[in-house]
This record gives C-alpha cells, sequence and structure tokens, in this order.
C-alpha cells in the first residue's frame, strides 16, 4: 500500500519538475530552434516550433558578415587570460594562508571579498580614465587586467576553500623527508590540488566570459567580446530574429557545455563556502 | 610547525594578491572621491575647481535621483521576492525522488549561463516584441491586444527577465540547503501526521533560514549593479533608469563626472551597507 503510494508521488513530482524545468530552460531551446529557421519562419503567424525546413544559413550568414572569429577570439583570449593570471597570482596567495595561517588570515581573506563587492559603477571613471592614460581603452590587455583584478577574491576564496581540505601531515611528512618549499609545491600539493584549481578555473572563465559591465565600457570595434558583439544587435537595423538567434546560440553554447561540469562547484563557488 | 622561513615564504606568496587588489580598490577609490568634491566636465573645460559637496546635493536633489531610487528598490525586491519564493518551491520538488533527476537540474539551472546581454535581447525581441514575440502570439490567441512590455512594463519586463537569470542561482543554493535537511526529522513529523503546510512552516522554512539569508544578500549586491540588461532592453528609458543607470549616464554619456562621481560614492556606500551583513555570515562560517 505504502509502495503504491510513493510510486503515485514519483510519478507525479516526475511530471511536475519536468514540466518546470522545460518552462525554465524554454528560451534557450526557443532561440536555438529559431537559429534554424528562416528570417520568414522566424516571425511566421502563429509562430512553428520544430515543423520548418532546417537550415544553417543563418550560421552562415553570421559567420560571414560579422566577423564573428574576431569576437570569438576576444572572448576566449580575455576570459582565458583573466582566469590564467588570476590562477598565477592567486594559487600561491590561497596556498600560504591555507598551510601557513597567520592571525590575519581570516581578515585578510574577508577584506578580499569586500573588494568584489564594490559597484562597478561607482569607479567606473577613474578605470576609464586610467585606460586612456595608459592607451589600455579597447585593448585586450586591458580587459584581461579589470576581469582578473575582479574575480580575484572569488578565485582565492575558491582555492582556499579546496587547499584547506588537504590534510596538513602529509606537508608535514614530505618536510620531514627533505622536501624544500618549491618540491613541496610541485609534487605534493599540485596534484592534489589540481581538481580544485581545475572548477576554479572552470567558474573563472564563465564568470569573465558573461561579464558584461566592463566589456560593454570599456571596449569599441578592436578589443570587443561576444557581449559587446550580442549588444551590438539591439539596434532596430540588427533585428533579425533567425540571425540574432544564430549569433546568440553560438555566444552561449560554449558556456553551457562548460557550466554543466561545473555546476557541482557552483553553490561554494559563489557563495563563498557559506553554503556548501 | 611552520618554521621563520616558511612564514617569510608564505608572506612572499601572498604579498602580489594583497597588493594589486589593494591598488584596486584604493586608487579608483580614491580619485572617485576626489572627482566627487570637484566640477569636472571633461568635454566643457575640464577640471573647474573644487566646489565642496555640491555635486552630493545636486545628485540626490536632481529630478532624476528619486525615480531612480524607486526603479532600482522595484528591481532588486521585486526579482528578490520572485526567486526566494520560486526558489525554495522548486529546492523542494528537486529534492522529491523522480526519474531524470540530474537532466532537470541541468535545464534549470541553464539560464544563470548565458551572457547576459543575449538573455535580455532574446526576451526584448523573442518574447516581448510586440508584434513578432511569442507572449503577443499568446495574447492575440487568447483574443487579448499584445502588450508593449519593454515601453508599457518597462520594470515589470526587467524583473522578469532578471529572475530567469537569477532563478537558478538561488533554486541551486536551496537546494543544497535542503538536502542537508535531517530526513528523519521530516519523517517522524510524516509520522506524527503533521501536515505538508506544518511541516514546511515548522521544519523546512526555519531550516533553510541561513540559506535564504545568503542568498538574498549576495543577489541584493549583484542585482544593484545590474547594467547590461537595462543597456540593451530600454537603454534607461520608459522609468527603468536604476541608480547605477543613472551614474554610468551622468559619467560617461553626460560627461559630468563630478556629479556621477557623488552618485558612485551613494551606490558605494548603500553596497557596503548590504556586504556587512553579508560578510557578517561568511565571517562566522570561517571560525566554524
Amino acid at each position: 500500500m505504502a509502495r503504491a503510494v510513493t510510486q503515485k508521488r514519483k510519478i507525479i513530482n516526475t511530471a511536475a519538475a519536468w514540466a518546470v524545468g522545460l518552462l525554465i530552460f524554454f528560451p534557450i531551446l526557443w532561440t536555438i530552434l529559431t537559429s534554424f529557421k528562416t528570417e520568414a519562419t522566424a516571425v511566421a503567424d502563429p509562430p512553428v516550433f520544430l515543423a520548418f525546413d532546417w537550415t544553417l544559413a543563418n550560421y552562415h550568414d553570421v559567420l560571414e558578415r560579422s566577423n564573428y572569429a574576431r569576437f570569438l577570439w576576444n572572448s576566449i583570449f580575455i576570459a582565458g587570460g583573466s582566469t590564467i593570471l588570476g590562477l598565477i597570482v592567486g594559487i600561491p596567495a590561497a596556498w600560504s594562508m591555507a598551510f601557513v595561517p597567520s592571525n590575519k588570515t581570516k581578515d585578510i581573506l574577508l577584506w578580499m571579498l569586500s573588494t568584489k563587492m564594490l559597484p562597478a559603477v561607482g569607479v567606473l571613471y577613474p578605470i576609464y580614465l586610467i585606460f586612456i592614460k595608459l592607451g589600455l581603452l579597447d585593448s585586450r590587455t586591458g580587459l584581461i587586467i579589470v576581469l582578473m583584478l575582479m574575480n580575484l577574491p572569488i578565485i582565492v576564496w575558491m582555492l582556499y576553500t579546496y587547499f584547506k581540505e588537504i590534510p596538513g601531515e602529509i606537508l608535514e611528512a614530505g618536510r620531514m623527508d627533505g622536501a624544500g618549499l618549491k618540491d613541496e609545491i610541485l609534487f605534493i600539493l599540485t596534484p592534489m590540488a589540481v581538481p580544485g584549481i581545475a572548477s576554479t578555473m572552470l567558474l573563472n572563465f564563465i564568470l569573465a566570459w558573461n561579464e558584461a559591465f566592463w566589456t560593454l565600457n570599456l571596449t569599441a570595434a578592436k578589443a570587443a567580446p561576444l557581449t559587446a558583439f550580442i549588444a551590438s544587435y539591439s539596434s532596430p537595423e540588427g533585428l533579425f530574429f533567425a540571425k540574432l538567434s544564430a549569433a546568440s546560440t553560438m555566444a552561449i553554447a560554449p558556456i553551457l557545455i562548460l557550466g554543466w561540469f561545473s555546476q557541482k562547484q557552483l553553490v561554494s563557488g559563489l557563495t563563498f563556502g557559506a553554503v556548501k | 610547525m611552520a618554521t621563520q622561513h616558511s612564514r617569510s615564504a608564505a608572506r612572499m606568496m601572498l604579498a602580489p594578491a594583497v597588493i594589486l587588489l589593494l591598488g584596486w580598490m584604493l586608487v579608483p577609490l580614491i580619485m572617485t572621491l576626489l572627482f566627487s568634491f570637484k566640477r569636472y566636465l571633461p568635454l566643457r573645460g575640464g577640471d573647474l575647481g573644487w566646489t565642496g559637496f555640491d555635486n552630493y546635493v545636486r545628485f540626490v536633489t536632481s529630478s532624476a535621483f528619486w525615480p531612480s531610487v524607486q526603479a532600482t528598490l522595484v528591481i532588486v525586491l521585486g526579482t528578490l521576492l520572485i526567486t526566494v519564493v520560486f526558489g525554495v518551491l522548486l529546492g523542494i520538488l528537486l529534492n522529491q525522488p523522480m526519474w531524470g533527476q540530474g537532466v532537470v537540474r541541468i535545464l534549470v539551472i541553464a539560464p544563470f549561463f548565458v551572457m547576459p546581454t543575449v538573455t535580455a535581447l532574446v526576451w526584448k525581441n523573442m518574447f516581448m516584441d510586440p508584434v513578432n514575440g511569442l507572449f503577443a502570439h499568446l495574447w492575440k490567441f487568447f483574443g487579448a491586444a499584445p502588450v508593449e512590455w519593454i515601453s508599457d512594463a518597462s520594470l515589470f519586463s526587467i524583473v522578469l527577465i532578471v529572475s530567469w537569470q537569477w532563478l537558478p542561482f538561488a533554486t541551486l543554493i536551496l537546494l543544497t540547503a535542503i538536502q542537508s535537511l535531517d530526513g528523519e526529522q521530516l519523517e517522524a513529523s510524516e509520522m506524527d501526521g503533521a501536515p505538508v503546510l506544518k511541516r514546511f512552516y515548522y521544519i523546512i522554512l526555519p531550516h533553510l533560514g541561513r540559506a535564504i539569508t545568503i542568498v538574498i544578500l549576495i543577489e541584493t549586491i549583484f542585482l544593484l549593479s545590474i547594467f547590461a540588461e537595462i543597456f540593451v532592453t530600454t537603454g534607461g528609458a520608459f522609468g527603468s533608469r536604476t541608480l547605477t543607470y543613472l551614474i554610468f549616464q551622468r559619467v560617461l554619456e553626460s560627461q559630468n563626472v563630478g556629479l556621477g562621481s557623488a552618485g558612485g560614492v551613494y551606490a558605494i556606500i548603500l553596497a557596503n551597507i548590504v556586504a556587512i551583513f553579508l560578510m557578517r555570515i561568511v565571517g562566522k562560517n570561517l571560525d566554524a
């Protein structure tokens, strides 16, 4: 009897959850579907869902007309560069706080977090001015630096949380065997820390890829990444549903796939370890 | 125990991160503070000298200020309400036994990974366009006149778009918190015949208190500074100009840096008030 009830409940749960899940996912699905329609089918009344002649013409057009490759390359370069740079600065910092903590460690960690909470718009002009003075406006280098600094607190926090879970005794043992600081990091710590570093890298790449305040305000034609490329479609002459969808699909597809892998780390990464 | 040697090495390793973040925080902050006390119009004469608190007074007395506060409050509170309420419900739903849980989870989380400019543009055109948008088709199907979402219901539209973006975040965190709930306690209350609503109110909700607080604080900090969603949809028109957007316009569009910087200082103070509460919770967690 009880078993029958739970079985029935499971069916209802499944139906409800799938309905809600598909509803939430629908805008993405609709965008992907529309990207395979012709412009005429895309605005057909009533709308067509699946029964249309699928075409790749929009992808072809977007790639042909808009220098898409350059925007894509800028996105990869900026998101990748800022992530790698952030790891270079963040790994030693997190390592030192996790394994050689001092009475100031907690204050430093919280202070780093507080820099993340500074509203970007509050320092928009100073950064803009510094960029002009240093010739960094509309350059990929400039954006790499800004996004690295913006995400550095998250990088340090995530790595710190992971490093904390590595047992200190292993390091002690290594030291007894005469391992120097360099050996310690290279041969003992790094292999154990690789999963943590990988997920930090993933989440930060995603955050940098999607960042849309500095990338919109500090770039023009040369260094603009995909965020800015998509924003340029908001002008009336760019209003073609199918092409807009194709461009959007290409801009979000890589991150949706990466996001899949990062969903486990998402919670602790974005709440600074407050929820695990 | 750590030796003197490793201690100084550790300090050297921490230094670059601390120095970089200190510079990133202090240099622009001090510049914003300085500008805020100046009459500074880069395109119309440049630095025209000190003006005391003039910019601070002018920022809050300008006719655009209170509407922008109102727009900010509507967007932040509206989005918080939607994401927290539906986040709790979805979290509970996703925690139930079902088939294909992993796939549903991915479907629900997906919007979080879509870049803000794509989100805004897709909603604005493919859903909210008064002629070709899906909503317009839906309205016509039910015999209603299509709504001009972006111009006639700008704030509601932005709340809807931003909620879609942030619901995954709230759901994921609340789901994680629900999963840590003691199953035996729930079962015991179920055996005792506690009705669903009572169980929710007396057991689940108190357990979620901390997670809900964290969702509210983190979302508030991000929502106070949403930009691309407004930039792409309304461009600040139709009463959707938030505090962040107003400062952006003052600084970059009308190039009144003094006035914009004073607004920036207000925004920084506001964000810090929220941040203090968040830091307390996170700090307590570090001790544990």
